[in-house]
């Protein structure tokens, strides 16, 4: 709840340092909120506390919420030009902070209504957002695209609730779930209808297949800083809420959904991984990889176990921190070079050393090659669909986690293998210490994964 | 009892299913920006007015609490929604939809 407040009220401040004119104190006063925010969310550990019975900060909350905050710093150290080119700069950092307030509520809602205005806070201000480069149809599209397909989600998402609230007769997770078990055998039909359409409304958040394919278009137009913030944040938080839902409410009825989610979770990882290798721009190569790493996580949901939210919590950190490091690079690349096909970061190896290990580490973990954080990322998610007897889908993950590797190496062999002639690319000072502590990261979460795993 | 009961709670159900398919459809097979962004507003209505409809026969108000936060959220998606449009019409002359194919695999 601290966070949301503090988030909140910086939104509020980026708004007003329009009319107090301290613009150039913004982007240092932002981060030195967003560290205090994170030890003030820090002590709501442990304390448990519902906030009218809309809100629970549990730890699964509190972890979630801090995982996003990291980010968060991380995403505002890549993102420092994109603050300074732009005209209208306060309402961009109020927009950004207001969706990271729905995420906090994503993460800790209690109650239908709360999941419903979190996913919305946050959608409304990634669809400016996607927008923001008024004058690149490329951008306009994918605004155009990401709000069509948003708002058609929602439809599915509010009418599913109303089904819900129709035959339980509550907005509220434990009271549905109490319901639910209550009445064994006479729910009534409307509520599997209502689980099925919050499902698919949910499945397009997420952008799994089949409700994938406005993913790569919103990820490949929209201005990358925007595309890195929706790949990582915003998939943060909607699995979160996904699974906040799911194991609470809805555990009891699984065997409506488990079906279509193994189907679910099945296409998303063959689709996502076999159309990523057929992409040259690597933009669009990672919009469908985030598709594909969507897929893992659905397994995660699937288990419904003891280990499927400390899974999660891992995944999302460790593919959060490697996409956040591979857009920052590939948005220097893009800069520098004009283009962002796979061609462009030949010779980067010997061009400029440093982006071109941070970036392999990165894609390394993207990957899941031991001893990164991707691995053990991998290796908890199959651990616990395995403990709930999803062989099958385990061996269809790990084959399509092996087609993964192939599109992340050809990045790493042109980076290595090929000869260019260009000059060097000079990297800023924030960008060096964003890839140096997500190297750091990357790494030190691959040798000692127990400090999350154990968190949840 | 109050006037919505005295039309039985089904037909809501059905009515509102068909208006939400009505605006399914729509948004999936219209080419007019505008035309789509009116039958994503028939989905959320169809929503309201069987939260209303579920809301009276529980003689509960949460419902139709929950209506006015559709509607509020619906009302500022359309204003972005509409300036969003506003942005591509400016760069294309054209709201329809057919124009915006850039972005293809």
């Amino acid at each position: 709840m601290k966070a949301l407040v503090l988030l909140s009220s910086l939104g509020l401040i980026s708004l007003l340092a329009e009319i107090f004119s301290f613009k150039k104190l913004l982007y240092p006063f932002v981060l030195i909120g967003l560290v205090a925010t994170f030890i003030f969310n820090l002590t709501d550990w442990n304390t448990n506390i519902t906030y009218f019975k809309m809100m629970h900060y549990d730890n699964y909350a509190v972890a979630f919420t801090s995982v996003i905050l990291v980010i968060a710093f991380l995403w505002f150290l890549m993102s420092e030009s994109y603050f300074k080119e732009e005209t209208s700069l306060t309402d961009h950092f109020a927009l950004i902070l207001f969706a990271l307030a729905g995420t906090v509520i994503m993460v800790s809602y209690t109650n239908m209504t709360m999941l419903f205005l979190g996913i919305e806070i946050l959608s409304i201000s990634m669809y400016i957002l996607a927008g923001s480069k008024k004058d690149d149809l490329g951008s306009n599209e994918a605004a155009f695209k990401y709000l069509i397909m948003g708002a058609f989600a929602t439809g599915f998402l509010l009418f599913g609730i109303t089904l819900i609230y129709g035959s339980t007769g509550s907005f509220d997770l434990t009271e549905i779930s109490n319901f639910v078990t209550s009445h064994q055998g006479t729910v009534p039909s409307i509520f599997y209808a209502g689980v099925l359409l919050m499902l698919i409304g949910l499945s397009f958040k997420v952008s799994a297949a089949p409700f994938h394919f406005w993913a790569p278009d919103v990820y490949q137009g929209a201005p990358t800083v925007i595309t890195a913030f929706m790949a990582t944040i915003v998939k943060t938080a909607a699995f979160a809420a996904f699974l906040r839902l799911f194991s609470t409410s809805f555990a009891s009825v699984n065997d409506t959904w488990v079906n279509i989610v193994w189907v679910m979770a099945a296409l998303t990882l063959l689709v996502g991984n076999i159309t990523a290798v057929m992409q040259t721009s690597t933009k669009r190569m990672l919009a469908y990889s985030s598709v594909a790493h969507a897929g893992y996580m659905l397994l995660a949901l699937l288990a419904g176990n003891s280990y499927s939210s400390s899974a999660i919590l891992f995944y999302t950190t460790a593919y959060s921190i490697g996409s956040i490091a591979t857009f920052c690079i590939l948005n220097i690349i893009t800069n520098a070079k004009g283009n962002d096909t796979v061609d462009s970061f030949n010779g980067l190896g010997k061009s400029n050393p440093f982006l071109a290990f941070v970036m392999t580490v990165a894609l390394l973990s993207l990957a899941g090659i031991p001893p990164t954080a991707g691995f053990f990322a991998k290796y908890y998610i199959f651990t616990a669909a395995f403990q709930s007897g999803f062989t099958g889908l385990v061996l269809i993950a790990i084959v399509a986690s092996l087609v993964g590797v192939y599109y992340y190496f050809r990045i790493i062999i042109a980076m290595y293998f090929k000869e260019s002639t260009d000059e060097t690319i000079t990297v800023k000072i924030n960008h060096k210490i964003l890839l140096i502590t997500v190297a750091i990261a990357i790494i030190a979460l691959g040798l000692f994964p127990d400090f999350i795993i154990r968190l949840l | 009892m109050s006037a919505i009961q005295t039309v039985p709670l089904n037909w809501y159900l059905l009515l509102s299913t068909v208006l939400f398919t009505i605006g399914v459809l729509g948004v999936l097979f219209r080419r007019n920006a505008i035309i789509i962004f009116m039958s994503i507003e028939l989905m959320l209505n169809a929503v309201n007015l069987l939260l209303v409809a579920f809301s009276s026969y529980l003689s509960d108000a949460k419902g139709q609490v929950f209506v006015f936060f559709i509607m509020a959220v619906a009302a500022a998606e359309v204003a972005v929604g509409l300036a969003i449009l506003m942005m591509v019409y400016r760069n294309t002359k054209s709201s329809d939809i057919n124009i915006l194919n850039k972005l293809k695999w």
